[in-house]
Parts: structure tokens; C-alpha cells; sequence
């Protein structure tokens, strides 16, 4: 996509990007020779073809994490976890695992705890009478 | 009034620049990977993804550094049928030592694959976002050296397409149909896909052959296609089964 200022024949240049929070967005362009300014602005559906891209209208600032799309968009039911409560929480038993983690989650989210941890897991075992999870 | 090609000034966004750099990470991520094979059949039902994972199983069991990448992003299941820990970097490796990335590593054990955004005409960005996920999963997964990786495609021919598109070149195909004339027909559709692709047919693995499914479609395919029958797989296989299918890999 790009922005042709036609009174001057000239290509716009990108100038800015702004992202309200309502899912939409707002990019303005500036015409290098007369000085006028344009602003794009793309409805959530548009904004949301675009993210799903994985691209960024400006230009990326900083380089792309892994799994940056993936972890930024699906969605999941409940806090994250830590690299060291996912590992522990792999030995519990296959057929109660989802039980377990459940458990886990319920206790993060009435506390507000954004991230499970081995720590909030002695915790939650220790509160909840959970021993051997 | 000058057209898009015309203009030609640099474009701070660099879109497609963007695209470029997601294709390039995805290259160098695979550099260490031999081949990559898909595993497809264009139907539901076939018994992809027990194919997938057997032989991926046998062919580690045989030496190889193999990796299943999951991309049934609807409904995955090669985690479960490698036994596979979620793993906070993936890959995850389950038994035998098989690596593998799934969407299921990603979502809560029961939960449908959603993504936040727009519930209102979300098919016109779905697509887009499950193209993203397929170009992460290749691009992101530090598998190291595999000697083959394994990808274990949902029915349909979508999202060989996207592999496609984001491989730059079309991958190896081996196909799955159970013996009947309705799987063979649908078969025939998606092999038909992949030759028109420029997919190098590897050959026809015949799944749950016997008992109630009747028919010749793994013969009737390889001669229209000029393509091996690799193996045919009793409902019942054993671990000598699988054996013989990666040794003619």
C-alpha cells in the first residue's frame, strides 16, 4: 500500500502509527514536497488481516520474537506459565494433567496472578491441601 | 497519475521487506534439515497422523534425527501419539526421541484453536492467521539437524498450499488413503494438487486394510500416478511394520 500525493506527483512517506486499543489503527503519511498529511485508518477486521501477517505498518522496531504471533493472538483460558511450572507440570500423570492445571489456573486467577511459577505451585499445593501435585 | 509500480521511493513499512525477512528466518531455521516430507492425503479419517508418527518413531528408532511438525492446527494430535511434554521453547521431543511442534502444545488441554480479534467475519482473517501460525512453527523451532522432517497435514489441500507458498519450493509428498473407492477418489483430487504443484510423489501408504474397507485404491492410485505402493497397514500393526515403511523411505 502506498500514497501518492497527486497535486504534487510525489509519493507519501509513512510519518506515524498509532494503535488506540479498539482494535483499530491509525497511520499518517506525509507528502515530502507540499507538507500535507494523510491519515489511513483501518477498522478492527482490517487492522486484525494485517497483525495476521505478522507485519507491521512502520516497520518493525525490533526484531521478531519466536512465536511472537502465535503467543500474542491464541488464545488460552488462564495465566501464563513459567518454562519451570510447564516442566513440572509435564510429570504430573497424562490422565489428570488437565485437571491439575486447571487447578493451578483457578488459584492464579482469583489471585490475580498473571504468571504460575514454582512458587505459586508450593503455594497453591500448600493452601489447597494438594500434596503430590 | 503515476501507478502503484511507479512509485518507487523507499517505504519506511517495508512490507514486503517484512515478508522477505519472515521467509529468510524460515530458510536458515531449515538449513540443517535434509528433507522435508509431507504427509497428506486430502481426506479426514485416513489415518494421517498415526502414519505420521509410526513412521516417524521407526525412523528414529533407525538412526535418523527426525522431527513431526503438526500442522493440523485444528485439531492436533501428534503430541498425544508421541507422548510428546509441553516444553516452554518448543520443539518438545516425545518417544524415541522424536521432535515436534503442534498447536496443541499451545492451548489448554479441550480448548477449540481461537484467536483474540474481530468475532464479526473472522474467516476473513482466520486464514491469514493460520498461514502465520504454519510460517512459526517452520521458522521459530530450533530443530537442529534433522535428517527428515515430517509434516503431518489436516484434511483439505490448504494448508499444503500455504507450505508451499511459504517453502518457496514444493515439498515431497507421501500420500495415505485407506482401500476404499471413496478414499481413492478423494486421494486422487489432492495427489492431483501436489503434482500440479511440482510435489515429488514418494509413494502410497495404504492404511487400515481389511475388515470392513474394501478396495484396491492404493493400487489404483499408484498406476494412475506412476508411484509405489509403500506399504499396507493392517489394522493391527507391529513396530516390524513401520520398520519396513521407513526403510523405503
Amino acid at each position: 500500500m502506498k500514497f501518492l500525493c497527486v497535486e504534487c506527483d510525489q509519493q507519501m512517506a509513512f510519518a506515524q502509527r498509532e494503535l488506540p486499543g479498539d482494535g483499530t489503527l491509525a497511520a499518517t503519511f506525509k507528502c515530502p514536497k507540499c507538507g500535507r498529511v494523510v491519515a489511513m485508518l483501518t477498522n478492527p477486521m482490517e487492522t486484525q488481516l494485517v497483525s495476521s501477517l505478522g507485519v507491521e505498518i512502520g516497520g518493525r522496531t525490533v526484531p521478531a520474537e519466536p512465536f511472537e504471533m502465535l503467543r500474542a493472538n491464541v488464545v488460552t483460558g488462564g495465566p501464563a506459565w513459567s518454562g519451570d511450572a510447564q516442566e513440572r507440570l509435564a510429570r504430573v500423570p497424562s490422565f489428570v494433567r488437565g485437571m491439575v492445571k486447571k487447578i493451578y489456573a483457578d488459584y492464579a486467577r482469583e489471585r490475580g496472578i498473571t504468571e504460575i511459577t514454582p512458587a505459586i505451585m508450593d503455594n497453591a499445593r500448600s493452601e489447597l491441601g494438594l500434596e503430590g501435585m | 497519475m503515476r501507478t502503484y509500480h511507479q512509485l518507487t521511493d523507499p517505504d519506511r513499512s517495508g512490507l514486503l521487506d517484512q515478508i522477505g525477512a519472515q521467509r529468510k528466518r524460515v530458510a536458515e531455521r531449515l538449513a540443517g534439515v535434509r528433507r522435508i516430507v509431507t504427509v497428506m492425503s486430502g481426506k479426514g479419517g485416513v489415518g494421517k497422523s498415526y502414519v505420521t508418527a509410526h513412521l516417524a518413531r521407526a525412523l528414529a528408532r533407525g538412526g535418523w534425527g527426525v522431527g513431526v511438525l503438526d500442522a493440523d492446527l485444528n485439531g492436533p494430535t501428534i503430541p498425544g501419539l508421541l507422548q510428546a511434554p509441553p516444553t516452554a521453547q518448543p520443539p518438545a521431543v516425545g518417544l524415541d526421541g522424536v521432535k515436534c511442534i503442534s498447536m496443541g502444545q499451545f492451548l489448554d488441554a479441550g480448548a477449540p484453536l481461537s484467536f483474540t480479534g474481530p468475532a464479526a467475519e473472522s474467516f476473513v482473517w482466520r486464514g491469514a492467521m493460520e498461514a502465520s501460525a504454519l510460517r512459526e512453527f517452520l521458522g521459530d523451532v530450533e530443530w537442529g539437524t534433522l535428517d527428515v522432517l515430517l509434516v503431518d497435514l489436516p484434511p483439505g489441500m490448504q494448508r499444503y498450499i500455504e507450505l508451499c507458498d511459504i517453502l518457496g519450493n514444493p515439498p515431497a509428498v507421501l500420500t495415505v488413503t485407506i482401500p476404499t473407492p471413496e478414499s481413492r477418489d478423494a486421494v486422487r483430487r489432492a495427489m492431483r494438487a501436489a503434482v500440479d504443484r511440482g510435489s515429488e510423489l514418494l509413494g502410497i501408504v495404504e492404511n487400515m486394510v481389511g475388515r470392513e474397507f474394501v478396495g484396491t485404491a492404493a493400487q489404483d492410485l499408484a498406476e494412475e500416478f506412476a508411484t509405489p505402493v509403500l506399504a499396507r497397514i493392517p489394522w493391527h500393526p507391529t513396530p516390524e511394520t513401520w520398520s519396513q515403511l521407513a526403510a523405503q523411505l
